[in-house]
């Protein structure tokens, strides 16, 4: 899809930090009243000034280190001017020349399965404006309500570069993105609108198209999939696709113009000089020291430090909790079959229920590899312990076993119903020595029979294999 | 002056004084008023009467420009679109006035968002000249400078981005200070240009300047361009001997009155009399300073008037159109002839295309400007000249010329480029009408400046002389 060219704007709410950009507000706005966390600053009452958090900037200062970006030694606030009635100061605290970080890169594994870089053009700070609440849909409501709770809260807007060619590779790069912003504890991704994306699309020899203000993952691949074959039908009917702002409807799943606000933008940028130029190239070194270990480096400790499989070790590192997930059990259960266990059942449980690692004990997991690792129980009764815990069917591994009569069959009983099914199987084991590898099939079901399910398929099949043999 | 009311409202009442001056100002022609905090005030002048408690300006009243945020009070601007607007907060400066025990006793009326110089702009109507009811008290802040001189309040804070503390000082006969950039916190001054502006007192004499600044100068951790540290400035040194004075050749000759101009040598002459020597300087780039100065202050301008689309607080009509339409009927409606000139210029100057052209060359121009100052500062330990080039002209005279209006403040728009300290004393008369001698001092010297100030005015009648209003 090489014709295909996506760039994103991503706007990530720094919503771990305490207070607000520029002013002393609570960031914990979520479960509160309209318009409750606010004060004469972030309202933009006359006469206020903005005092900036240094704790954000030094949030970005993170995030722009872990990009791969070069920070720059000086970063100054602008004022971008629009009228907007969720901007109460008519501007928008932002930046412009010397943002805090610029030309940085993150890999990603592309559609052609190979992994590759993905430029970052820049990432600068500003503040989030109010949220608009219209009474019904936006082309039909009669009024609409403004709440300026989330007015001020620090914002990063990350811009890439053109790099990316496909719905799927957008999402690539944003789960990547969400992932390191969870890893530097600067992020709650699990928040109403902590990130927005913006993405500009176009076709090889085409003008491009900004979606704005997409939220959700899953939107953006919705939307950049809608807009490809838009354009796609636009030119096979030889119309020419304009440039224009375009606007992603969720529940229709397509993307309309939007016609933009006043004419062709003019953002007037100036120096905003309530606030004061900031030196932080000294402020680089202590952070960088303090960087946690990112992703990409994790995933290959774990291939070294566990001896994983790449796949495992990825999946496994995607999301911080789940990393120190797979850490607290493989410290007391065997490594890589916890490796197993976490990222090829556990998780797809989870996801099935819309759950995260958070709801299951670290405890629990290291019991079930460990009786797995034992022989105590069997693959699929693990799966059922899992299943059983995750849905509050039983309080612990050892009791759901107990009360479910999941223990694995002793090897002696196995073995005793092998040598019976062996004898009472004479056909089967015709056939098998006439050539039919499939029959012990049948032998093995009637081991599983006689041993109620608690023995391993796989092991009747070679002990079952080995029995026969020796006649 | 401040002392010895302090004194007198010890031994009499707070109360009755207020009582009096409220009086008077109901029967003032000079509308320089636009509300009276009238309960408050009389409630806290009783609580001083009955226990006057320790602070610096206990049971002093002190009007207040209108753009200064007051908490309860009204703060408008001047301007109709920000009718009806009371601030949930006081200002840095109010917090400050408060804690030492000053009474506000209400607002006073400006240019429409300080963009004047003769308060004519105001939605009230122009304020008069207590000197000369036909005249223009100066501006912006002319409803404070005029209440000062006419006897209608002991003291006021008046706000300061081009001359507006200065100018009406120098035309109403009284003292005014623009100090540092940074040395008063602006928490609370309702923005017109705000790198430029700082709020200042307008006194009767220099020492009560002296005493305001003691008490809302310092560091203020709300405005970030707020400068560290408390100041002392009393009691203020005496004399000028030894101290070094430049005159600025550029602020003499074409455009200055020759009375203006023979009113500012005569005070040249006394300073000299009095010990200190003086040397011509030049500030080669002053001819620069006033499109600098315009362009600075209306691009900041249009985006600090922004945020006033009447949805949260301020003008609103009854039925509400789409937003679009809404906010600007209540812009085209609110706002006046003078504000809208400015946003409009102002707008332009930042917009595309023409950014380079005019904001950013102005920004030079102002490095220029500034460095002039410096220059100067190696060999001098302040400037002195004409605060205004002319004495109060009539109302209604200039204001349909707004070129002539801007010219008027080619000698106080430098000082807020180069962010330096200046304060205007009165100096002699232009007939009837008061000349202001304004003397410039070093970034944070205003001690220096309030130095010479003071003794000139020791040396001088001018201060006490008083318009015949009073
Ligand atoms: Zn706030």
């Amino acid at each position: 899809m090489e014709d295909v060219i996506i760039g994103l704007e991503i706007h990530v709410q720094l919503n771990r930090l305490r207070s607000k950009m520029f002013c002393g507000c609570s960031t914990d706005y979520h479960n509160s009243e309209p318009n409750s966390h606010t004060c004469p600053v972030c309202l933009g009452l006359p006469g206020s000034l903005p005092v900036l958090n240094k704790k954000a900037v030094e949030f970005g200062i993170k995030v722009g280190l872990a990009l791969n970006c070069t920070i720059e030694e000086e970063t100054l606030f602008y004022r971008k001017n629009y009228y907007y009635p969720d901007l109460p100061k008519g501007f928008q605290i932002s930046q412009y020349d010397f943002p805090l970080a610029t030309r940085g890169h993150i890999m990603i594994l592309g559609d052609d399965g190979v992994e590759r870089d993905i430029r970052i053009n820049r990432a600068h700070m500003e503040e989030d404006p109010g949220r608009l609440v219209h009474a019904g849909t936006i082309d039909r409501a009669k009024y609409t309500m403004v709440d300026y709770n989330r007015c001020g809260m620090p914002l990063l807007e990350v811009v890439t570069e053109p790099d990316l060619h496909s719905p799927k590779e957008a999402r690539a790069f944003l789960d990547k993105l969400k992932s390191i912003l969870e890893y530097l504890e600067v992020f709650d991704g699990s928040l109403e609108g902590s990130m927005r994306v913006d993405a500009n699309i176009s076709l090889k020899g085409g003008d491009r198209t900004e979606i704005k203000n997409i939220s959700g993952f899953k939107g953006v691949e919705k939307a950049l999939s809608y807009e490809i074959t838009r354009q796609k039908n636009m030119q096979r009917r030889n119309i020419k696709v304009v440039q224009e702002t375009r606007h992603f409807d969720e529940i229709r799943n397509i993307t309309v113009s939007i016609r933009s606000k006043v004419g062709a933008h003019d953002y007037r940028y100036f120096p905003e000089c309530d606030l004061v130029g900031l030196r932080i190239a000294s402020w680089v070194p202590a952070i960088k020291a303090a960087l946690p270990e990112l992703p990409d480096a994790k995933r290959k400790r774990f291939v070294e430090q566990y001896n994983l499989s790449d796949d495992h070790a990825k999946s496994l590192t995607s999301e911080i909790k789940v990393a120190n997930f797979y850490e607290a059990v493989a410290a007391r259960a065997p490594p890589k079959l916890a490796a197993v266990w976490i990222a090829d059942v556990l998780k797809g449980e989870l996801n099935y229920r819309d759950q995260t690692v958070d709801g299951f004990s670290q405890e629990h997991m290291a019991e079930i590899v460990n009786m797995l690792a034992e022989s105590k129980i069997t693959e699929d009764g693990a799966v059922q312990i899992i299943r059983d815990l995750l849905d509050g069917r039983g309080s612990s591994p050892d009791e759901i076993v107990k009360s479910k009569g999941l223990g694995k069959a002793k090897d002696d009983v196995v073995q005793k119903a092998v040598r019976e099914a062996v004898a009472e199987s004479a056909d089967a084991v015709a056939d098998y020595k006439a050539g039919s590898e499939r029959a012990l099939n049948f032998i093995v079901g009637v081991v599983m029979k006689k041993t109620r399910g608690k023995a391993s398929p796989g092991e009747v099949h070679k002990l079952v294999k080995a029995e026969v043999e020796k006649m | 002056m401040l002392m010895e009311l302090k004194e007198q409202l010890l031994s009499g009442s707070a109360e009755e004084y207020l009582n009096k001056l409220f009086l008077k100002i109901e029967k003032s022609p000079l509308n320089g008023f636009t509300s009276l905090a009238r309960e408050s005030a009389l409630q806290q002048a009783r609580e001083f009467d009955k226990n006057p408690g320790q602070g610096r300006l206990a049971g002093v009243p002190i009007a207040i420009k209108e753009c200064i945020s007051t908490k309860g009070i009204e703060t408008n601007c001047s301007s109709n679109i920000l009718r009806g607007y009371i601030p949930p907060y006081d200002a840095h400066v109010i917090e400050q006035l408060k804690a030492e025990g000053a009474i506000i006793m209400g607002k006073t009326n400006m240019d429409e968002f300080a963009m004047g110089s003769s308060t004519e702009t105001s939605c009230f109507g122009p304020t008069r000249n207590p000197w000369d009811y036909d005249c223009v008290p100066g501006g912006s802040s002319g409803g404070s400078a005029a209440v000062v001189a006419g006897g209608e309040a002991p003291c006021a804070l008046g706000s300061d981005t081009g001359g507006s503390v200065r100018c009406p000082a120098s035309f109403c006969g009284i003292v005014g200070l623009k100090p540092t950039y940074g040395l008063v916190s602006r928490y609370g001054l309702v923005a017109y240009a705000n790198s430029l502006e700082q709020i200042g007192p307008l006194t009767r004499t220099v020492e009560d300047t002296a005493l305001l600044m003691e008490v809302i100068a310092g560091h203020d951790e709300r405005d970030t361009t707020s400068a560290e540290g408390k100041k002392r400035y009393l009691p203020i040194r005496e004399g000028v001997s030894g101290l070094k004075i430049g005159i600025p050749r550029e602020y003499f000759g074409e455009g200055v009155s020759k009375e203006v101009e023979k009113a500012v040598w005569d005070a040249i002459n006394t300073l000299e009399s009095l010990g200190a020597a003086w040397q011509e300087v030049s500030l080669p780039h002053t001819k620069h300073a006033l499109a600098a100065y315009y362009v600075i202050a209306m691009s900041e301008a249009s985006s600090n008037l922004a945020r006033f689309d009447g949805l949260r607080y301020g003008l609103r009509f009854g039925e509400d159109k789409d937003w679009h339409t809404t906010f600007s009927d209540i812009r085209a409606r609110g706002f006046g002839p003078e504000a809208k000139r400015r946003i409009l210029l102002g707008t332009y100057a930042l917009s595309a295309g023409y950014y380079g052209r005019y904001y950013l060359k102005a920004l030079k121009v102002r490095t220029l400007i500034k460095e002039d100052f410096l220059r100067a500062f190696k060999d001098v330990d302040l400037l002195a000249g004409p605060t205004m080039p002319i004495p109060a002209f009539k109302i209604g005279e200039r204001i349909n010329d707004p070129l002539s209006l801007y010219l008027a403040d080619v000698f106080t728009v430098p000082i807020n480029l180069a962010g330096v300290p200046a304060i205007s004393v009165p100096c002699g008369f232009a007939g009837h009408l008061p000349v202001g001698l304004q003397l410039i001092g070093k970034h944070f010297d205003e001690a220096t400046i309030l130095q010479a100030a003071h003794t000139f005015e020791k040396a001088t009648p001018f201060h006490e002389k008083t318009p015949a209003v009073i």
